[in-house]
């Protein structure tokens, strides 16, 4: 973290800050001495602020580092500039500095990656202050050139009005007119209250082209003299290449060349992709498997389970006095053991990344949700200096946490194989079914919660014991490595303080974490580790509050009186839903909440059993109190769209490992929800403010497996302790 | 091999074994239409052959020689938009937009034989995958081209 000085880490932010280590951090060894700042925007447009440039026509160039893949950020994100510019929002378009750019100009547009539900909150100060200063100085040019003081100025919807005088023009009216300006040091910054652009339910702004085919996706790159590759890895995670008979397919259509890919894959070049995926099909191929050629889920079961008992395990949450005293005490003593399997993300657009190599220069095309990390990884794998390599993002047909920086992952074998026919851009494209087999999948889980009543049936103890993997043991060793080997990320919703805070007060509490790792490499899931330890807590809360002889609602409301927000989400979703009123005959309800990504969330939901197994879920009612909404309406089908991805987890998707594999090759496996299972979401928006900033994109993913799950039992009477319900007979109809 | 895609007419030289979604994609040169999971699951790479959808990646390319086949790239006249791609507009639709060029072929043929379809009719014509979890929109936006009809 000492690379990246200009952030403040304090211990508040370390959650955020940790996540966000891309592997930008590489680039400190062999960075090129900087070279004269780029000051104009690619079509020769002058830029106010690196944030903002004007055309002459006056169209507003508003840039955008972080990655789109759906969820709005890039909208919401120019929403926030153009506000404190005022400009003419039907004149913005967006422009994307190159990560390449952003390092020649000492990281002038900060922070490139789009994970942990980061982009729009993590960004809006210093983007808004960005759009606030370029209206200061395009204000102040039109004053010097009026010879009228600044002050008496105004700036609306891109005209600059001199009230006293009448005078008005379009910003700017001469385009170089702020050329000698200073920007402003001390650059004041709108109250929410008053906003005209940000915070309204304004269209996305790339809608046109997804719907004519015109949207190019890093699957539908093309270059002059292009060619494809498909590629296959050792189907065992750590395994590696052995031998291959290339002279098997080199005759094969289309095929140009049969590389090696690290010392772990191979790949066919080809004419076009059918080709080389073709021909990759009859290639034979000799693995040397490894160590875990034998491992399967039920090894890795056994060993999650030892961790449940095991006497080492590292503090997450820990109040009052000794926990395992008190609950041994307890008038009433509640035992469950919860289990959350392996997932892959499942992104539409499987992974791919086109790259061209030369001696000189090497460039790399493709989804990233972090440019600088991509660019770190084209460094490495180029063997060149930083002023010689490039990424350019497109954009991502999917992204949820898959495409992100992971070590040796689709950027580098893209270099790899590029560097392999120089000067010629090369394609890669993985099938589904490579998509299927090398995932960065969500980590599995077991967790034994043991909880103490006393007499009149008050929670008094609480222990909460995780076993499994760590995605940032896998991913940022030093992070785990600082906090003395803990991954804070395991206890996200549960944790002690900061963005992931346990929503509960309990007067003698213990949550911990036993880790246990495995071959197989995990991976940031949409949600992430919220996604189990809501499952864990909210199901067991029900569990609890059962054995107390007590309403789910009312016993939960009794430990939250230190919890204002997520009291407050709880009952606007149980006030909705009509939560103690009779439910429509054979509808059983179920809730839940959560506190994650500095946003308060909470779901109820309404479903009915037919035959004992086929849910049909009617409704969920899911509140967010995010702080500051910027796009009410991309923050509702942020919240509708997290349900489908947090369902279709909950009811079908299961990654299972046989000799040392992934067992599951396509979605005829992996089912994903169709339109046809989808419950009416109606989201309740109740930002209350504040200093801190929610996040949108994977918070309230979390609340809808428990209330689910939740409503299943009292439909029902059983108890599901385990992910996916497909495993218990379960369907979703 | 002749293909008519989009009411034009392409020579392509290709095994006929190649599947349509490939021979679109790279032959053609038209990307519109996605390549998702290669086995008919999830709908990505739909084109209509003959006013039908059908799952272009799990369709020999030989099959499809003398039909009329319609991707995404065909579907509005000209400069206007067919009423589906208007109404996906006017509900701002699409996330990632990955699947919504399937999405949009399904609905398109859903809406040619069924001009106003119920709840039900759309759950079971509708099968697409889309992972962002465009369905709410997509159900409004459908009833919304329906009635634009």
């Amino acid at each position: 973290m000492t690379a990246m000085p200009k952030f403040k880490i304090s211990r508040r932010r370390f959650l955020i800050s940790s996540a966000a280590l891309g592997g930008g951090l590489a680039l400190g060894l062999r960075l090129p001495p900087f070279g004269p700042e780029v000051v104009r925007a690619a079509d020769g447009s002058p830029e106010i602020t690196v944030w903002v440039a004007i055309r002459p026509d006056n169209t507003t160039l508003i840039r955008a580092v972080r990655a789109e893949m759906g969820q709005g950020t890039i909208t919401g994100l120019a929403q926030l500039i153009a506000e404190e510019l005022d400009c003419d929002w039907s004149k913005v378009e967006i422009e994307y500095p190159t990560p390449g750019q952003s390092v020649a100009r000492k990281r002038a547009w900060g922070e490139f990656s789009t994970g942990g539900s980061r982009g729009v909150r993590q960004s809006n100060e210093y983007v808004r202050k960005g759009g606030a200063a370029a209206r200061m100085m395009l204000v102040q040019a039109a004053a010097n050139e009026w010879k009228v003081p600044a002050s008496e100025c105004t700036a609306s919807a891109s005209v600059i009005t001199h009230k006293p005088s009448g005078r008005y023009a379009g910003s700017p009216s001469r385009p170089a007119a702020h050329a000698g300006l200073e920007q402003p040091k001390d650059v004041p910054l709108k109250d929410p209250k008053t906003w005209k652009i940000a915070g309204k339910p304004l269209k996305r702004l790339d809608t046109a082209k997804k719907v004519n085919g015109a949207m190019i996706y890093g699957m539908d790159l093309k270059m002059p003299g292009m060619l494809n590759a498909a590629i296959k890895e050792c189907p065992v995670f750590g395994g590696k290449v052995k031998s291959f008979d290339a002279a098997r397919v080199s005759g094969m259509r289309g095929v140009k060349k049969v590389v090696q890919v690290g010392d772990s894959a191979v790949a066919v070049i080809a004419d076009t992709w059918w080709d080389a995926k073709t021909a990759l099909e009859q290639l034979p191929v000799v693995w040397d498997e490894g160590v875990n050629a034998k491992v399967s889920s039920a090894d890795i079961a056994e060993v999650l389970k030892a961790g449940l008992d095991a006497e080492q395990a590292f503090v997450g949450n820990q109040a009052g006095g000794d926990v395992k005293a008190v609950l041994a005490g307890a008038a009433k003593r509640i035992e469950a053991v919860y289990a959350y399997p392996f997932q892959n993300h499942a992104c539409m657009e499987p992974m791919n990344a086109t790259a061209r190599w030369t001696p000189d220069r090497c460039e790399l095309w493709g989804p990233t949700q972090n440019g600088e990390g991509a660019f770190a990884q084209v460094l490495a794998a180029s063997g060149l200096t930083a002023d010689k390599v490039d990424v350019h993002n497109v954009m991502l047909g999917g992204g949820f946490g898959r495409r992100g920086t992971y070590p040796d992952d689709y950027v580098t074998q893209a270099v790899l194989i590029a560097k392999q026919m120089p000067g010629t851009p090369v394609k890669m494209i993985w099938s589904r079914e490579e998509d299927m087999a090398h995932g960065r999948f969500h980590p599995v889980m077991q967790c034994r919660l043991v909880g103490g009543l006393d007499s009149s049936g008050n929670l008094t103890a609480l222990h909460m014991r995780l076993s499994g993997q760590s995605i940032l043991a896998a991913v940022r060793p030093e992070v785990v490595q600082a906090q003395k080997g803990r991954d804070p990320l395991s206890f996200q919703g549960v944790f002690e303080s900061g963005e992931h805070s346990f929503s509960y007060t309990v007067p003698n509490l213990l949550i911990d974490h036993a880790m246990r790792n495995t071959h197989v490499p995990p991976g940031f899931w949409r949600g992430v580790n919220i996604n189990q330890n809501a499952v864990f807590i909210e199901c067991f809360m029900d569990e609890l509050a059962e054995a107390a002889g007590q309403d789910a609602l009312e016993f939960r409301r009794k430990l939250m009186a230190k919890h204002p927000r997520n009291l407050g989400v709880l009952n606007a979703v149980a006030e909705r839903i009509g939560w103690g009123k009779p439910a429509p005959s054979g509808v059983h309800r179920g809730l839940a909440h959560l506190h994650c990504f500095d946003s308060f969330v909470a779901a109820a939901c309404e479903i009915s059993v037919k035959d004992g197994n086929k849910v049909k879920v009617h409704r969920i009612v899911a509140a967010t109190d995010p702080g500051y909404a910027v796009n009410p309406a991309q923050i509702e089908r942020q919240v509708a769209g997290s349900f489908v991805y947090g369902l279709s987890a909950l009811f079908f998707q299961e990654c299972t490992v046989k000799d040392g594999r992934i067992e599951q090759t396509n979605f005829h496996q992996y089912n994903s929800m169709r339109i046809a299972q989808m419950p009416k979401v109606e989201t309740i928006l109740m930002p209350t403010g504040g200093t801190v900033w929610g996040g949108i994109g994977e918070p309230t993913i979390c609340v809808a497996a428990p209330a689910v799950m939740n409503a299943f039992y009292r439909a029902t009477g059983k108890r599901v302790r385990s992910v996916p319900l497909k495993n218990h007979g379960i369907e979703l109809v | 091999m002749r293909l008519t895609i989009n009411g034009k007419s392409h020579e392509v030289d290709v095994d006929p074994t190649t599947p349509l979604l490939w021979v679109i994609r790279e032959q053609v040169g038209l990307t519109g239409t996605k390549y998702g999971c290669g086995v008919a699951q999830c709908g990505a790479c739909t084109v209509h052959m003959n006013g039908l959808p059908v799952r272009s990646c799990s369709i020999p390319v030989s099959a499809a020689s003398g039909a009329k086949i319609t991707t995404i790239e065909g579907l509005a006249s000209g400069k206007v938009l067919h009423k589906v791609q208007k109404a996906w507009i006017d509900h701002d639709v699409p996330q990632c937009g990955y699947c919504q060029s399937g999405m949009i072929m399904a609905v398109a043929a859903l809406l040619r034989t069924n001009p106003k379809p119920s709840d039900a009719d759309i759950d079971a014509a509708i099968t697409n995958i889309c992972r962002c979890g465009t369905f709410q929109q997509v159900r409004e936006a459908i009833h919304m081209a329906a009635k634009a009809a």
